[in-house]
């Protein structure tokens, strides 16, 4: 019998990120509207899979789905070894528009996920007019350390820890394979990387106080959060919709945890779809 | 209800397997209560219920019985499904030397998640 082959293909870019050559895999399928995705801390692409995969999407969108730099397929950049990785709101909010820059993507929609869903905030605020419409996942303005992220990158602790720090995040209702194919790409994670995508999520991307200058009228934004996240509570989506103003509603997507895309993509596609419907029918 | 820990654990030679280099001595609050566990190479050697004088331990876990209780039922609430999820709900509380428990941390979730009824 022959192979099944998915209509995804994964191809890798060129570019220069602040000035530095970066050499990044993206995946994409269909065609239409540009949707950007961008997946959670210490993880890669491989969460928008079933997006990329669902024809009900690709029939009007262009889903692209890039490996951050020093994740999954994607290189660290030279002199790696002499660095220790930590991710910033300016690095993520100029990685992301160096990406729609060298793919040419013409105000596109970005979607991102827990870190993705919290630079979309950034992305508001700053650069509204570049985007048609943000969906953010899992957003929140701010999260308080409840551990220590210094477990995350020891060497007398096995890497798998982040996987084991985020099992609880998925949704105990979710589907077992696709529960615990999310959590392998924690175990896959290089060392290091989560915790330095934390600092971003942790430290240094609190917009708390800045979330009143986003202008949704400016830009529309979409805000889903499932009901199991305690990284990014349904409570700290409403404070997210509060700081923001301008009839913004979160939807809390029920037996859903912090990776629905990947984590019960059937249960998440009931959710998206009528965004994505929405965001098309204003063209 | 700790006590039913030390069958659930020992009967699963997956999660046997998976600690196989526990060797601990875990001390559970449940409010005022106390329990003692002895892991040894992954399985539960003993269970002793306190009260107990000066009791030393490896590190401990203290919570509710109450917030125990939710935890442990069948499908838990949000914010109750996870050591985690209590940890940033402030309602657990981890002391002592936390390399055995972060450097297992798949093992002792399992672990926790067995008080809950089979096949939940």
């Amino acid at each position: 019998m022959a192979a099944h082959i998915e209509p995804v293909t994964g191809r890798y870019m060129h570019l220069e990120i602040e000035g530095r050559p970066h050499r990044v895999y993206f995946e994409e399928a269909g065609e239409g509207i540009p949707l950007l995705c961008l997946h959670t801390a210490g993880a890669d692409g491989r969460q928008y899979r079933a997006i990329l995969n669902d024809p009900e999407i690709t029939r009007h969108f262009r889903v692209i789905a890039y490996d951050m730099p020093w994740h999954g397929k994607s290189s660290p950049p030279a002199g790696w070894q002499d660095e220790d990785y930590a991710l910033t709101s300016r690095a993520y909010v100029n990685q992301v528009l160096a990406v729609c820059d060298a793919l040419d993507l013409d105000r596109p929609v970005v979607m991102g996920c827990s870190i993705g869903g919290r630079i979309v905030l950034h992305l508001a605020e700053e650069h509204a007019d570049r985007f048609r419409a943000l969906i953010g996942l899992q957003s929140s303005a701010h999260v308080d350390p409840y551990y220590d992220l210094d477990w995350l990158h020891r060497p007398d602790v096995h890497g798998e820890v982040c996987a084991a720090v985020v099992s609880g995040l998925v949704a105990p209702a979710s589907p077992e394979a696709d529960r615990w194919e999310t959590l392998w790409h924690y175990c896959q994670g290089g060392p290091g990387i989560f915790k330095g995508d934390l600092h971003f999520y942790k430290i240094d991307g609190d917009i708390r106080d800045r979330l009143h200058r986003i202008d949704p009228a400016r830009c529309p934004i979409h805000l889903l959060t499932g009901e199991y996240d305690y990284s990014c509570a349904p409570e700290d989506t409403a404070e997210v919709a509060r700081g923001i103003g301008g009839g913004v509603k979160p939807v809390i997507m029920k037996d859903m945890g912090h990776f629905p895309m990947s984590e019960n993509p059937e249960g998440f596609r009931t959710y998206l779809l009528p965004v994505l419907d929405a965001i098309r029918a204003r063209g | 209800m700790f006590e039913r820990l030390q069958d659930r654990v020992n009967a699963d030679a997956r999660l046997v397997r998976r600690g196989r280099l526990v060797d601990a001595v875990v001390l559970i609050g449940a409010s005022e209560e106390r329990f003692r566990l002895t892991f040894r190479a992954g399985r539960i050697e003993a269970v002793e219920k306190g009260p107990f004088v000066m009791p030393g331990c490896t590190f401990a876990l203290h919570a509710e019985a109450e917030d125990w209780d939710r935890f442990a039922e069948a499908r838990p609430a949000p914010g109750y499904h996870d050591l985690f999820a209590l940890l940033k709900r402030r309602k657990l509380r981890i002391e002592g030397n936390l390399h055995p428990f972060m450097a297992n941390l798949f093992y002792f979730k399992a672990v926790f998640a067995a008080l809950r009824p089979e096949g939940a």
